[in-house]
């Protein structure tokens, strides 16, 4: 399957995110950029929102991004800084959770590839150490996410 | 230790090559440590010393029957590191099964929609 997500640790403080998308290029970088696109799919776990997303498409511009659980009054919210921006190609940031679970900020490279109508999405999220990139995968993702995790959850519980 | 602890002990235990080596050669039955020591060019205390680590983050043990003491491998808590990026790739495919919803939906418009025409 061409979609298939891949996910690799290159280095000790990296996660990259492989993923192809049926889509040209442009479509899938305004969809990552466009809030009224984003809002639409960079969704937290079923019932929660996204009352917040501003995004300041520029070197220097900043993102605002808020989630939040109305039934359980539960929020969550990040930010960051563009520190490059390449239409259609690729972008970056610096980037860091309210609650800081990842340990300090981490930067961000997002790249798009066009070929045969179809789009690669690389993205690469260097964390501050090691230590940082295993612990916010591990705990953070679970803590702040709260989704898909159940399995994780019931693994552990059955240890 | 709390799941997270675990898992940080797991995978600094991971982050060597020798330990990761010493991991795989128990993969395949257990062995002492003279024995794991022979494909490396380390002395058996440098071998031990990685053998605690490994220990000590849960990935080993140590048969306390046998004179030559062999070590084995616990699989518990390589079974939650591979937990960890499961629900990694998991909340990733979620998220991007939505883009994927969503980038069918946008190019599904006509391309002389009304909204074009204005």
């Amino acid at each position: 399957m061409t979609n298939r997500l891949d996910i690799s640790l290159p280095t000790d403080r990296e996660i990259v995110i492989t993923r192809s998308f049926d889509a040209p290029r442009e479509l899938v970088w305004d969809c990552h950029t466009k809030p009224a696109l984003v809002r639409r799919w960079l969704l937290g776990p079923p019932g929660w929102e996204m009352p917040v997303c501003e995004i300041d498409l520029r070197v220097g511009g900043k993102y605002r991004y808020e989630w939040e659980d109305k039934g359980r009054g539960k929020t969550m919210g990040m930010g960051g800084v563009f520190t490059a921006v390449n239409k259609p190609e690729s972008f970056s940031s610096r980037e860091q959770f309210d609650d800081d679970w990842t340990g300090g900020e981490t930067v961000n490279t997002q790249v798009f590839t066009e070929a045969g109508g179809e789009t690669k999405s690389v993205l690469t999220v260097l964390y501050a150490s090691k230590q940082a990139r295993d612990s916010a995968a591990a705990s953070g993702m679970t803590d702040g996410m709260e989704a898909g995790y159940a399995r994780l959850d019931e693994i552990l519980a059955g240890l | 230790m709390t799941p997270s602890q675990r898992l940080d002990a797991t995978f600094a235990a991971l982050a060597d090559p020798t330990r990761r080596a010493i991991l795989a050669r128990l993969a395949n039955g257990e062995a002492s440590v003279a024995e794991l020591a022979e494909p490396f060019a380390m002395s058996q205390p440098a071998i031990s010393k990685h053998l605690k680590v490994l220990e000590k983050a849960g990935l080993i043990s140590t048969a306390q029957n046998a004179q030559r003491r062999p070590r084995k491998i616990e699989g518990v808590r390589l079974a939650e590191a591979t937990a960890w990026l499961e629900a990694y790739r998991q909340f990733w495919e979620r998220r991007y099964s939505a883009l994927d919803e969503l980038l069918g939906q946008l190019q599904a418009k006509p391309p002389n929609s009304p909204r074009g025409r204005h």
